[in-house]
């Protein structure tokens, strides 16, 4: 049954990283992967949130690892990176490495504490 | 480090895009109208075997909050290291069906890594009163993900022969 769970979650999540990563980018016109960027730190606030909470085992696999898993993505992340160094664009790729990871953890923990103070 | 190609010219590589991996960003493959159902239908389905295998390899190394988080870096160093490989092999070297990179990039490794989980590991991990080892984790975790996508790449570029059947390094 967690199989199916995880399932359910990753196949609304997957394509809805990749709406919202195609709605931001049409936002702006600059090299910064804002796109990937805010999916990553939503999903981080939602799963912080989440484990905050004391979600149940169902909840936290399908929202959790389906959802939130499936809605950030650290290989699009990294490869995104590399590619603004490779196009001599390093100010924006430590930018976006640290933005990410500081935002990222962050979000995490605003979500965390914002569950555990409502609940 | 540069991972980008040595020789570009567009006037002798006639069958090869003259372009570099970079400029094709792995989520945004263009579709619009009724094609834009199919590709969603494809990362859908790409998501949930991504997700299925991260879901499987976090059963197979469970980790405790005040623990290393094994699994989640494994996931998601092992996801760059294959996001590298199939761009070059997909951009650089094969021409493959549309719905590719959707299914394998943006569906298969977008869903098999998570950016989500390494960032509630790091907050849990300082949680449990263990701030070395999130600050380590914290940090080692994006390193070694941009090291596996330029080994993905680099590696991919020197082994993969291209359509000419040499091998461009």
């Amino acid at each position: 049954m967690t199989v199916l769970w995880v399932a359910m979650g990753a196949a609304v999540g997957a394509p809805l990283r990749y709406l919202t990563d195609r709605a931001v980018q049409r936002l702006h016109r600059s090299v910064f992967p804002w796109g990937t960027f805010t999916v990553n730190v939503v999903g981080s606030f939602v799963l912080g949130a989440l484990t905050g909470a004391g979600a149940s085992s169902t909840v936290t696999t399908l929202v959790g690892t389906g959802f939130c898993g499936a809605l950030t993505t650290y290989s699009t992340f990294a490869y995104e990176t590399l590619g603004l160094a490779e196009r001599r664009a390093v100010g924006a790729a430590v930018a976006n490495l640290a933005g990410s990871v500081a935002a990222g953890v962050a979000a995490a923990l605003l979500g965390w504490l914002s569950a555990r103070a409502l609940i | 480090m540069s991972v980008a190609p040595e020789s570009h010219n567009a006037d002798q590589d006639v069958d090869v895009p003259d372009v570099d991996v970079a400029d094709y960003p792995v989520e945004r493959p263009e579709a619009a109208g009724p094609r834009l159902r199919a590709v969603l239908g494809a990362i859908a389905v790409g998501g949930v075997v991504g997700a299925e295998a991260r879901y499987g390899l976090g059963v197979l190394l469970p980790h405790r909050a005040d623990e290393w988080p094994w699994a989640t870096l494994l996931t998601n160093v092992s996801g760059c290291l294959l996001i590298g490989v199939l761009m070059v092999v997909i951009v650089e070297r094969v021409r493959p069906h549309p719905l590719v990179r959707p299914l394998l990039g943006v569906g298969v490794l977008g869903g098999y890594t998570t950016f989500s989980t390494y960032a509630v590991d790091t907050v849990a991990a300082v949680q449990s009163g263990r701030v070395v080892l999130a600050v380590l984790y914290a940090v080692a975790t994006p390193l070694l993900a941009l090291v596996a996508v330029a080994i993905g790449t680099v590696a991919t570029r020197r082994l993969v022969p291209d359509r000419r059947g040499e091998v461009r390094s």
